[in-house]
């Protein structure tokens, strides 16, 4: 009986991706490698081509620095070249390079134009072979949202929008409908504490605020580390003590 | 001057024979370097000038004043002084620039005739004996001799002076013919009737393309820079200029690149002729794939790279430059440069977005050594939760004299709420030589 019906269940969602469009089903994901996380991401992480759209909360809407790291890290664990398209040049590389991007890998594209940076992306996601395509933007309208989405599911190419306002009061644009896949929000909180004076691991607030397919949710992170990837701290502190803990307790 | 007088003004002065050969050999190399880097219509002017058609050129250098800066630097770093002007025409150009002995010239849309009515008639590129001639009869300047009825001119000195003027003002057209080499390759097409459809013109840039390539293969040479020049039947010439960042023969990609711009061409009354010519071609030789069964498919971007590039975009890569300093510690290099495989390395963590200029902060801290209590930034005051530092690095003094004793001291502050700043101090905090104490932050985190 259950075994009929996942069968009827599993030939249903065929049909569906089928509608939806094969390429993405075929490109698969990129898993965090937090269990927490990709458990509720519609097959089990960040899918290949598809659009995810990244912003920061409070000051990061104007900086995006958290939002821009956080992409970054997710860049880093792809495979292949990664096109970088913005207006502000204001970033500086060593940072990405700590999270495991090396700078031969990075083609940056600066124009001066909004649109540019997603007639770019769209060139870059369309050209196939890149790891992903990030692209700095203000505004991202439905239309261009869809068609940077569309460009993504052809080639496979993962398609990264880190969103930046020029004030902070512009930032409810994010609630803008869009075609995107996940969409996330990366606050800055106070980072680890530490034994001693100093500014330990960074902590981000992550909010999942929307996902095709699946249900919103949000984490405390720890941020990137040299490899890109995140991790949560209450998980990593209670697993090396909590067995040992345990022990002795019983 | 003659040549008795200069050598009774200047002692020891060296004369040397003019060598008019040498002169316009060196004027057509010149033309021919100008071809290659500024725009696909170039010609020799006259005896000592270059005329370019910079129409949809100018935007690529940023405008009309960055472009006519440039090129005169240019020239200057040749050791050429040169005289460059903009104007509407080609006539307008050839006189403002010898007019002045300002270095550059620009002549605002539409204001060609108001510049050049009070030069003199020399400038006019009429030939010498009618120019004496019209001095004769009174006429010193180009206003008054565009004021003077035509016919009686027409009668006397022939057609020239008021062909001259036409053109000048713009009234008729002067199309420039570019400047070609013998070893240039360069493929042609006419058409018996003009074209004017854009699925048409598509079709014969494709066939163009893959002449062009097979002329190319033949000589073992890819195309670095290639110019598609569209003739229309009015006598009006436009050209499109593509670029690679590596010698290509690959129909597709060439293709590619035209075609994303023959949208811009604008038929008018139809294409009479359209030529393809590779401007600058490099040795490009045949290279054996080796088959990899193992080994991870790299992907060669420089497709990529060139749509972005002939778009106007500014494509780069970053790499590491040996230096403390955070804002010089990272440069632009070309994105088909090689792999430059080293990386940063920090023990500090470092911010994701670096502020342009450090911006100065109020800050309560306590000297030397202690981090901020409190920062106050863009006008938000935020409490320190957490610091980290300092940092410390030295100024470069191989850079510049004043940065002999320069110290900045770099802290990483967090505030209540989270946000971590990178702020740092001028100068060590005990010693005044160092720099002002002053605060300033530089970076965001994430």
């Amino acid at each position: 009986m259950t075994a009929a019906r996942e069968k009827v269940i599993d030939d249903l969602r065929e049909r569906i991706s089928a509608l939806e469009g094969i390429s993405a089903r075929k490109a698969g994901c990129l898993a965090f490698g937090v269990p927490e996380i990709d458990s509720v991401l519609p097959g089990g992480g960040l899918a290949y081509g598809a659009l995810h759209e990244f912003a920061g909360g409070g000051a990061g809407t104007v900086d995006g620095a958290a939002a821009a790291l956080f992409a970054a890290g997710i860049a880093a664990r792809t495979r292949g070249p990664i096109v970088w398209c913005l207006t502000r040049p204001d970033l500086f590389f060593p940072a990405l390079a700590q999270v495991g991007l090396h700078s031969d890998r990075v083609i940056f594209v600066e124009s001066d134009k909004d649109e540019d940076v997603l007639a770019n992306m769209e060139e870059g996601l369309s050209f196939g072979g890149l790891g992903a395509v990030v692209g700095e933007l203000v505004r991202l309208p439905m239309v261009g949202s869809r068609r940077l989405q569309l460009a993504a599911e052809r080639t496979g190419t993962m398609a990264l929008a880190v969103r930046r306002w020029r004030r902070q009061t512009e930032a409810n644009d994010f609630g803008q409908p869009t075609a995107s896949t996940t969409r996330w929000r990366v606050s800055v909180m106070p980072s680890d504490d530490l034994p001693v004076p100093g500014v330990g691991r960074h902590r981000w607030f992550v909010e999942l605020m929307r996902v095709k397919a699946g249900e919103c949710a949000e984490f405390l992170v720890r941020a990137c580390d040299e490899q890109g990837r995140v991790d949560l701290p209450t998980r990593s502190s209670d697993r090396s003590h909590s067995p040992r803990r345990s022990l002795h307790s019983a | 001057m003659p040549a008795a007088k200069a050598q009774a003004l200047f002692r020891g002065l060296l004369m040397v024979d003019a060598d008019a050969a040498a002169d316009a050999a060196a004027l057509e190399r010149i033309t021919l370097w100008a071809l290659t880097i500024y725009s696909p219509i170039v010609a020799v002017d006259g005896i000592d000038g270059i005329v370019m058609d910079t129409e949809g050129a100018d935007h690529l250098q940023g405008g009309e004043l960055p472009m006519v800066t440039k090129i005169a630097n240019q020239f200057l770093s040749r050791k050429l002084t040169a005289r460059v002007s903009v104007a509407d025409t080609w006539g307008a150009a050839h006189a403002c620039a010898r007019a002045t002995n300002k270095e550059t010239v620009i002549v605002p849309v539409g204001e060609a005739v108001r510049a050049v009515e009070r030069l003199p008639i020399s400038l006019l590129r009429l030939p010498e004996k009618i120019v004496g001639d019209l001095r004769t009869l009174g006429f010193q300047s180009i206003g008054e001799l565009s004021n003077t009825p035509r016919a009686p001119l027409a009668l006397r000195f022939g057609p020239e002076i008021s062909r001259r003027l036409d053109q000048m003002f713009g009234r008729v057209s002067e199309p420039i013919e570019p400047i070609r080499a013998a070893e240039l390759i360069e493929v042609t097409r006419s058409f018996a009737e003009p074209i004017g459809a854009a699925e048409t013109i598509n079709k014969y840039v494709g066939r163009l393309v893959v002449q062009l390539i097979e002329a190319l293969q033949k000589k073992g040479l890819g195309v670095r820079r290639a110019d598609l020049i569209v003739d229309k039947v009015d006598g009006r010439r436009q050209a499109i200029r593509a670029g690679t960042v590596k010698p290509s023969r690959d129909v597709a990609w060439l293709t590619k690149l035209f075609r994303d711009r023959t949208e811009r061409i604008e038929p008018g009354f139809g294409i009479e002729r359209l030529t393809l010519i590779a401007i600058i071609a490099e040795p490009l030789e045949e290279l054996q794939k080796s088959s990899s069964l193992v080994g991870e498919e790299v992907t060669d971007v420089s497709p990529l790279i060139d749509i972005y590039g002939n778009r106007g975009h500014r494509v780069y890569r970053l790499a590491p430059l040996a230096s403390d300093v955070p804002e010089r510690s990272v440069q632009r290099i070309s994105a088909a440069a090689n792999p430059v495989e080293v990386s940063w390395v920090h023990h500090w963590r470092r911010p994701v977005r670096l502020l342009v200029r450090p911006e100065l902060i109020d800050v309560i801290a306590l000297m030397p050594d202690h981090p901020p209590v409190a920062v106050t930034w863009r006008g938000k005051r935020r409490k320190v939760k957490r610091a980290d530092g300092p940092e410390r690095i030295f100024g470069e003094w191989w850079q510049r004299n004043s940065e002999m004793e320069a110290v900045r001291d770099y802290f990483v502050v967090e505030d209540e709420s989270g946000e971590r700043l990178w702020v740092f101090r001028a100068g060590d905090g005990v010693d005044p030589e160092t720099g002002s104490r002053r605060w300033f932050c530089h970076g965001i985190f994430a």
